[in-house]
């Protein structure tokens, strides 16, 4: 609905995402050590990427959706327009950058899982980032909102995992562990492609809960659904705040 | 009850600071309200409430005597022209008028008397980066007019204009003025104001101070020029 | 030498004094096994027509050369041993041999072989018994071939192929599934298990308990309790086995026990959930292996001694070696390590820097399994980053000076 926007900046990240994707490829002869080192990058960056850009350009079109709104047209329309041509253009960057080449080089189902996850994180942090700027006025605050939503999700989420799992370390935690993944969707997305690279560790692992999770389908499906909800929610919260909001 | 729009008890606070304090006023067809005040008596709240930028806290805004708070569909009989008009980018101008009426779903008798005037055709494969201030207004105002809305805002439609251009703004106003359609103006020139408007509208700290034909107001201080016309008034 | 000069001797005189061929057919006039060994003397050949013969416990006692033609079938009915082989000098090929008795007291079998010599089982297709092919206090027995299925109970199913107190026995290209272990040797000497597979097998694909001097070579085993398990033995000789997908917890690929002097060499193991786990074990070394996609390539604990790990590929392996302790007499080198970041200013192919294969997260997975949902995230390759360069938590000693920096050719 609205404009598929040509930026700089996402040419850029294109670039990048392709140039990472290749010289890993290129460079190393064994693919699943390229799809390792592209994961590890792929969590970082992507979901960076996208939470910043989203916000920038949220902010920057701040102005043209004064005047969109001004105009016989929903706000609700004005807000999902804004986010389907955010989200398609980081998506077709994440499609031409990292699936294409892993397409080519690397096409085993841990590729496929690498792709569709990066796709859903894409997704689910261009979500969060217009969660992040409705809920801000400006674009500093905006930026930094992201910036720590960002920086939670990579690292603090984990780090606080990690200090729970050694203070209580005596106690069966694994609902909990489970439950708790579905609370960041940079875990999520890692556990999808884990259950693809290290299926064979994760087997070993003795507590049932954890086999069914790890040995059926249901962890991919667990992962999957609430990576949907991490795209679909933040989104759906966005719209409710946009319409109430003044411009 | 002939109010084109009116507005009842309209109220608004950012935080602590109330901005709007119960406006109730009705705007006819066929006028050039100017409205007036001081740095945040709450001008612009007062526009971007009409225009359903800001949600007001309490109070409601009817159109044609239809409540249409929190609708967008009255919006089609708007023309809003913001104070600074900022367009995507990587846009062109060519795309932003294809777009506007394709939201618009309005294809087909535009007012296309601005672009013509400003030779924006020519400009048209121009992306909005490129363009300069008076420009970017120039493209604002030639928006604001092609829908022939029965409704104009036009948020300090000069500033940033050249005198010609400026000058084809005004005679654009006068004609749509004629034509019976309710112009809204919000100016720091008085001088402006003077030219174009039949009614002056001044906001005092989120209240109508007064609200009255230019006429009036000058006849009623012994003024012939507005500006001084105003100082009287303010001062008594 | 005397024996087998004698062994020689006697083959030529039984070929010279009789050459009768007996034949067995479900409507001719010798309609079972068990009458044709009785008619039979030594050195006769039977020849078993194709059909479906009842066999309780066929006892072979004598010097025969018997035939399955088109795949008979015999069958115990879960009433006993299908055949026991008693004698020297025999020959068992192409049968069908199915539904011995299963039971706690006793091993029942499908072909039980005791106390004899010169056996030679071939082409045989074990269905169903409770142990495949028994074997006990004999020498030079040869199983060729053959496939023996088990019940895939967990409560009651033997091994496929069993050996106790034997020597001098060769297991050469048979299959084995369904079984607790897939071949089992116990007490067994100087024999060579070679080009077999052992899939999915209850317990174990090959188990030795107490055997030296063996070799198992070119074998795969896949997807079992553990690919393959020796026990308590010496101077065992692995060579060219592929370990496979041999999956779950405190499963292995290759479980060594209190083992010492072996040899594992040329072996791939392949997505297994450890490829080599070892307690107790002495003077292993270990080169020239490939460990491809495993969760653990090799988890090693504190009270193994002088092994030698020299020369492996370790790709993409959740983790590359994990201990409980300090592995102080164990001697990692020239390697090829996937995960390994140093460099290599002289090119000579060897990293410059030390490979320290024990990762901090590594460890910290011993103490808090749970922790197996933070694999790969960013905040653990910060924290297995931060160790490397700074070790403090891993143990010091284990590592490899000479990294290799492009894989092994295996």
């Amino acid at each position: 609905m609205l404009d598929i926007i040509r930026s700089k900046v996402l040419i850029a990240y294109t670039a990048l995402l392709a140039l990472i994707s290749l010289s890993i490829f290129m460079s190393d002869a064994d693919v699943t050590k390229g799809l390792i080192s592209i994961t590890t990058i792929v969590m970082i960056i992507v979901p960076l990427v996208s939470i910043v850009y989203a916000t920038t350009y949220y902010f920057n079109a701040s102005e043209f959706t004064e005047l969109l709104v001004s105009q016989p047209i929903s706000r609700s329309d004005i807000l999902w327009g804004k986010f389907i041509g955010i989200a398609s253009s980081i998506l077709g960057s994440y499609l031409i950058g990292i699936c294409i080449p892993v397409a080519l080089f690397a096409f085993s189902s841990t590729g496929l899982m690498l792709m569709l996850s990066g796709c859903l994180l894409s997704l689910s942090f261009v979500s969060l980032a217009f969660l992040a700027s409705t809920k801000t006025r400006d674009k500093a605050k905006g930026i930094g909102m992201s910036l720590i939503i960002w920086f939670y999700c990579s690292i603090i989420f984990d780090a606080i995992v990690l200090l729970f799992l050694f203070s209580f370390s005596d106690y069966p935690l694994e609902k909990v562990m489970i439950a708790l993944t579905a609370f960041n969707p940079i875990d999520l997305a890692r556990i999808l492609i884990l259950l693809q690279l290290d299926i064979s560790a994760l087997m070993g692992y003795t507590g049932a809960l954890y086999r069914d999770f790890f040995g059926s389908g249901s962890g991919i499906a667990f992962s999957l659904i609430f990576q949907i909800a991490w795209s679909v929610l933040p989104i759906l919260l966005a719209t409710r705040t946009f319409k109430k909001k003044d411009l | 009850m002939g109010d084109l729009i009116e507005l009842r008890d309209l109220k608004k606070s950012f935080g602590k600071l109330e901005v709007l304090k119960g406006i109730n006023c009705g705007f006819e067809k066929g006028k050039v309200v100017s409205v007036l005040g001081p740095n945040a008596a709450g001008k612009t709240t007062l526009i971007k409430s009409v225009l359903g930028m800001v949600i007001p806290d309490q109070g409601n805004i009817l159109y044609k005597g239809e409540l249409v708070t929190g609708t967008f569909e009255y919006k089609k009989h708007i023309g809003y022209m913001p104070q600074i008009g900022r367009y995507p980018d990587n846009m062109k101008i060519g795309q932003l008028f294809e777009m506007m009426q394709d939201l618009r779903k309005l294809k087909s008798d535009l007012d296309t008397d601005l672009v013509e005037s400003y030779h924006l055709k020519s400009m048209y494969n121009k992306t909005m980066s490129t363009l300069s201030g008076g420009t970017r207004q120039k493209v604002s105002a030639a928006l604001a007019f092609m829908f022939q809305p029965e409704v104009l805002i036009l948020d300090e439609p000069t500033a940033g204009l050249d005198p010609i251009a400026a000058e084809i703004l005004k005679d654009k106003i006068m004609e749509q003025k004629n034509k019976g359609k309710l112009i809204l103006i919000t100016s720091h020139i008085l001088t402006e104001a003077d030219e174009l408007a039949d009614i002056v509208m001044y906001l005092l700290d989120g209240n109508i101070r007064f609200y009255k034909p230019i006429d009036v107001l000058k006849s009623e201080t012994g003024e012939t020029r507005l500006g001084k016309a105003l100082t009287k008034i303010l001062a008594a | 030498m005397k024996a087998s000069i004698l062994y020689l001797f006697f083959i030529i005189l039984s070929s010279l004094t009789s050459a009768n061929t007996i034949t067995v057919a479900q409507k001719g006039r010798i309609n079972n096994l068990g009458k044709a060994i009785a008619l039979a003397k030594n050195g006769d050949t039977i020849i078993v027509q194709k059909g479906h013969y009842p066999s309780y416990n066929t006892i072979i006692n004598k010097s025969l050369t018997i035939l399955g033609k088109d795949f008979p079938v015999l069958d115990a009915g879960f009433r006993e041993e299908v055949i026991t082989i008693l004698a020297r000098q025999v020959k068992l090929d192409g049968f069908v041999i199915k539904n011995s008795k299963v039971g706690s007291l006793r091993d029942y079998a499908g072909i039980r072989i005791h106390r004899t010599e010169q056996v030679h089982i071939s082409n045989n297709k074990l269905m169903n018994n409770f142990f495949g092919i028994y074997i006990s206090d004999s020498k030079h027995v040869s199983i060729y071939n053959n496939s023996t299925q088990g019940t895939n109970s967990a409560q009651n199913s033997g091994n496929g192929i069993h050996m106790w107190q034997c020597q001098d026995i060769k297991i050469n290209n048979n299959y084995s599934s369904g079984h607790r272990d897939g071949i089992y040797f116990e007490f067994v000497k100087k024999s060579t298990i070679s080009n077999n597979r052992s899939v999915k097998n209850l317990r174990y694909g090959l188990h030795f308990m107490f055997s030296d001097d063996n070799l198992y070579r070119g074998n795969t085993f896949k997807n079992n309790g553990s690919g393959v398990a020796v026990m308590y033995s010496k101077r065992i000789r692995m060579y060219n086995n592929l370990f496979l997908e041999n999956w779950g917890s405190s499963i292995y690929g290759l479980l060594l026990k209190d083992i010492s002097n072996c040899d594992i060499k040329h072996n791939r193991f392949i997505r297994n959930t450890t490829g080599i786990y070892m307690e107790g074990c002495q003077g292993i070394n270990a080169c020239n292996n490939q460990f491809l996609n495993n969760g653990w390539a090799m988890r090693v604990l504190a009270n193994c001694v002088n092994g030698e790990f020299t020369r492996n590929n370790f790709t993409a392996n959740s983790f590359d070696v994990t201990t409980n302790g300090s592995l102080n007499l164990n001697n990692f080198n020239n390697n090829y390590w996937d995960k390994y970041e140093g460099y290599d200013l002289n090119k000579n192919g060897i990293g410059d820097i030390p490979y320290h294969p024990i990762s901090l997260y590594a460890q910290l997975i011993e103490q808090i399994p749970q922790s197996v949902m933070l694999m790969r995230s960013f905040m653990v390759n910060l924290l297995d980053k931060v160790e490397r360069a700074i070790p403090s938590l891993t143990p010091e000693s284990v590592k490899d000076n000479h990294p290799k920096m492009k894989p092994w050719e295996i």
